[in-house]
């Protein structure tokens, strides 16, 4: 109960102040296509240098909550997810936002992702000593067999058949394995110097959502002038909470799953909403309308998404061990300060630790308020012609792909993939498969490589991948998942017509 | 049309001869770029943001240094692109880490090796050291030569990649002690090898003794040695591995500086060989380092050469047999 003595601190004026101004600054930077998080906490560390050390935190943990919440912003608007986080967002927000339902889209992605992100912060203060041993539990192999059942996932994501779901994972699992191979040093498919640091995940993100929608857009041409792509309606808050309401299992789902994956390092928020997204779709009784503009796969993919803010700073926290790239900055952030934290942090400085956790529960207010504040703008956006639309979206694509690491290459690579992708997706085919085989790929080979090689140094590989009550867990529920999805395949086997399928 | 290219290009070749003329007196005349080859956050990137705060003062450029992180490929995409696009007029400062891009270019596959870049000086100094975690059986440095000799191979040791520092003391150990261990790359640098000791993965591990420290602070730990000539101020404890009877150097020292591309002017060569160390002496900078744990060791432009010289000839010794 000791963070209840520190609330008081959160509302000092100038901490508050660091704090709107985090929170405000965070979901603009979370909006700007490119921006990620991480970037969002790293680019304000030198603005820390200057302040005390709980001030600065104020600010850092400000921004990296809004920032992924802002992400859904432009995922809904424009399908351009700003960071992983944000995928599962776009499958159903922007088909709701085609609908002119993006204002309630808006609104319900900040309200679940409140809720989320305000439990996932409790967690955090009040099982934190039992969540890092959780988070130490997990080693190579257990990474190795998560991944495996990310891989699972894969046939039944947004896809008309599991066949091509599959076959885009491929595509995903392979392009992951181009460039230096991160373990052993290996070059693979570098046949141009731009792809040396593999493929940027937030490039590709970019390329592969927001392109083949640009040239669509280009491709109608002016045959329809005055057709607008967003039309916003005005959408009451008070409907989005009710809406909420009804969507309780989804919203559940969403946040415990989000508070388990965030935990877990190494994985962390990247796939968090997707698997939400995919638990809450097999939960479903309206199976057939999640992707097609389904508030409730909007709110377990925000929810879940928000939810990993809080545990994923649990390794960081306790352990010293930054979890995920973004506490490796909020790392940094401590450092400055000469905080490390682990038990130094809890004990010798409990004004900075609670002041920081405190001042997170309260930006997850903050940033609830001002991003419904913003849906409500929305709604008065004007009609926006196609060919404008089009443009301002190639922009942004090219700004957020080059603003990753300032490099060229990935502009090139966005482009190249967002060709391809529009071809694809006229055969059927989806983004969000691909993208789930390319965050996955890695995490299986380097976790399968190290664990192999400390198998063969120790036990062997059988009792090493397959003994231990968490490795056995996890097998179990890879198999569950696979006879699930191979079920509901054959029971919902009808004959598709190519018609269907090409649609 | 073709008159005025004429003209503009007379008046460029004007300005580049009156620049090189009057020897960089007036370097820098705008802000100055560096480039970092690891992600915003990480070591490099933390203390290049650091010791590089000050540059905007009188006393030192009197210009503000600004860090671009190109990351990727354990460095490998920064260094690619230090060395064949930057440009090398001294605007473009690149950081570089040794043992990392010395090792790299010997084993190949990248654009670069310690000839395509000019030191300009050195600021950190990041020994690596041998830890295991807080409940192990190890006590000192001999338990661990002990279990390697009786069971070869069976040293699990988690380490940052292959040819990083860690990796380098790693395979000093082994030549120096005659036994043979099991050496882990991890992926996520050293956080995720720190990660793999602590939670019991591995039996022991090698990581970076800033990290380290902070570890065992938070009581998770235990550093068993160092891989360097002397103790470090940080730990004054721990003894030098050759204390403990392993012959092992400070090959595997992380050294962090900054570096020109090959080609950058003399004249601002020289500049900067003078003015950098002397900016890194800042007591602002030493005291934010040192709270961060991270341990300096500020090097001359002649000083790094040598260094730059000898690393790579044990380096080329050390992997030729692998």
């Amino acid at each position: 109960m000791e963070f209840i003595f520190y609330f008081g601190d959160v509302f000092t004026p100038v901490n508050f102040g660091l704090l709107l101004l985090g929170t405000i600054g965070g979901l603009i930077l979370g909006a700007t296509p490119g921006l990620s998080p991480t970037m969002a906490v790293a680019l304000l560390i030198p603005f820390t240098f200057q302040l005390e050390a709980a001030q600065g935190l104020i600010l850092l943990g400000a921004a990296y909550t809004s920032t992924v919440a802002g992400g859904a912003v432009s995922a809904i608007l424009l399908k351009i997810p700003g960071a992983p986080a944000n995928i599962a967002t776009t499958l159903d927000g922007h088909t709701m936002a085609q609908k002119g339902e993006g204002a309630k889209a808006l609104q319900l992605s900040f309200l679940s992702s409140a809720v989320g992100g305000i439990f996932g912060v409790l967690l955090l203060i009040f099982l934190t000593p039992v969540l890092a041993q959780w988070a130490l539990a997990f080693g190579p192999s257990h990474l190795f067999w998560l991944a495996i059942l990310g891989v699972t996932v894969i046939g039944s994501l947004d896809s008309s058949s599991v066949v091509k779901g599959l076959l885009s994972g491929c595509i995903g699992l392979w392009l992951a394995t181009i460039g230096f191979d991160d373990i052993m040093g290996a070059q693979r498919f570098i046949f141009h110097p731009a792809l040396g640091g593999g493929i940027n995940i937030i490039a590709a993100l970019i390329g592969l959502f927001a392109i083949p929608q640009v040239i669509t857009m280009f491709a109608k041409g002016r045959r329809n002038d005055g057709a607008e792509v967003i039309r916003v309606q005005k959408h009451p808050i008070s409907g989005a909470v009710r809406e909420l309401m009804k969507n309780k299992r989804a919203m559940g789902i969403g946040t415990i799953t989000g508070s388990i994956i965030g935990l877990i390092p190494g994985v962390g928020g990247q796939i968090a909403g997707l698997v939400a997204y995919d638990q809450s779709k097999k939960f479903s009784p309206d199976q057939h309308k999640f992707g097609t503009g389904h508030p409730e796969g909007l709110v377990a993919a925000e929810s879940a998404n928000n939810a990993m803010v809080g545990p994923s700073l649990v390794p960081l926290l306790t352990l010293s061990i930054p979890g995920s790239p973004t506490a490796a900055v909020l790392l940094g952030g401590l450092l400055i300060h000469g905080i490390f934290p682990g038990t130094d942090l809890f004990d010798n400085h409990p004004d900075v630790a609670w002041t920081f956790i405190n001042s997170m529960l309260i930006g997850q207010v903050l940033m609830c308020l001002f991003g419904l504040y913003v849906a409500g703008m929305a709604a008065k956006v004007a009609q926006v012609p196609h060919s404008v639309m089009a443009a301002v979206v190639l922009g942004l694509a090219v700004f957020g792909s080059y603003s990753v690491q300032s490099s060229m290459g990935d502009v090139y690579v966005m482009a190249g993939l967002g060709v391809m992708m529009y071809f694809l997706e006229r055969f059927g085919f989806s983004a969000a498969p691909l993208v789930l085989g390319l965050i996955l790929g890695p995490i299986a080979e380097s976790n399968f490589i190290q664990g192999s090689m400390i198998a063969s140094a120790t036990d062997g590989m059988a009792p090493y991948f397959f003994g231990g009550t968490l490795n056995i867990f996890l097998i179990v529920v890879v198999i569950a998942s696979i006879i699930y999805s191979a079920w509901m395949e054959l029971r919902a086997r009808r004959y598709t017509s190519k018609e269907e399928i090409m649609a | 049309m073709k008159k005025l290219l004429a003209g503009a290009a007379i008046a460029l070749a004007g300005l580049t001869t009156s620049a090189a003329a009057d020897g960089h007196a007036n370097y820098p005349e705008r802000p100055i770029m560096m480039m970092v080859s690891y992600g915003a956050g990480g070591a490099t990137d933390f203390q290049a943001r650091i010791v590089t705060m000050t540059a905007g003062n009188e006393d030192a450029l009197g210009m503000p240094i600004a860090i671009l992180n190109k990351p990727g490929a354990g460095g490998r995409v920064g260094w690619n692109w230090l060395a064949t696009q930057a440009e090398a007029d001294g605007y473009t400062l690149g950081a570089y880490n040794i043992p990392h891009f010395i090792a790299q270019s010997i084993k190949g596959g990248v654009e670069y090796s310690a000839d395509s870049f000019e030191p300009i000086a050195n600021w950190g100094a990041d020994p690596a050291v041998l830890v295991v975690g807080a409940d192990s059986e190890f006590n000192t440095l001999q338990d661990v030569m002990d279990f390697a000799s009786a069971n070869p191979g069976k040293l699990t040791t988690s380490g940052a990649g292959l040819f990083v520092g860690h990796h380098i003391a790693a395979l000093q150990m082994e030549k120096a002690g005659g036994f043979k261990m099991a050496y882990i790359p991890t992926k996520g640098g050293g956080a995720a090898a720190m990660k793999a000791v602590i939670a019991g993965e591995v039996l022991a591990g090698i990581n970076n003794l800033s990290d380290a420290f902070r570890a065992r602070e938070a009581g998770n730990v235990k550093i068993l040695a160092v891989a360097d000539l002397e103790r470090n101020e940080f730990l004054p404890d721990v003894p030098t591995m050759k204390e403990s009877g392993l012959d092992v150097d400070n090959s595997s020292v992380n050294f962090r500086g900054v570096m020109v591309p090959k080609g950058t002017p003399q004249g601002v060569i020289d500049k900067l060989a003078e003015t950098v160390p002397a900016m890194f002496e800042n007591t602002r900078v030493a005291g934010k380092m040192k709270a961060g744990g991270s341990p300096m060791n500020i090097m001359t432009r002649d000083e790094v050469l040598a260094m730059w010289a000898a690393r790579e000839e044990t380096l080329k010794e050390l992997l030729a047999g692998l």
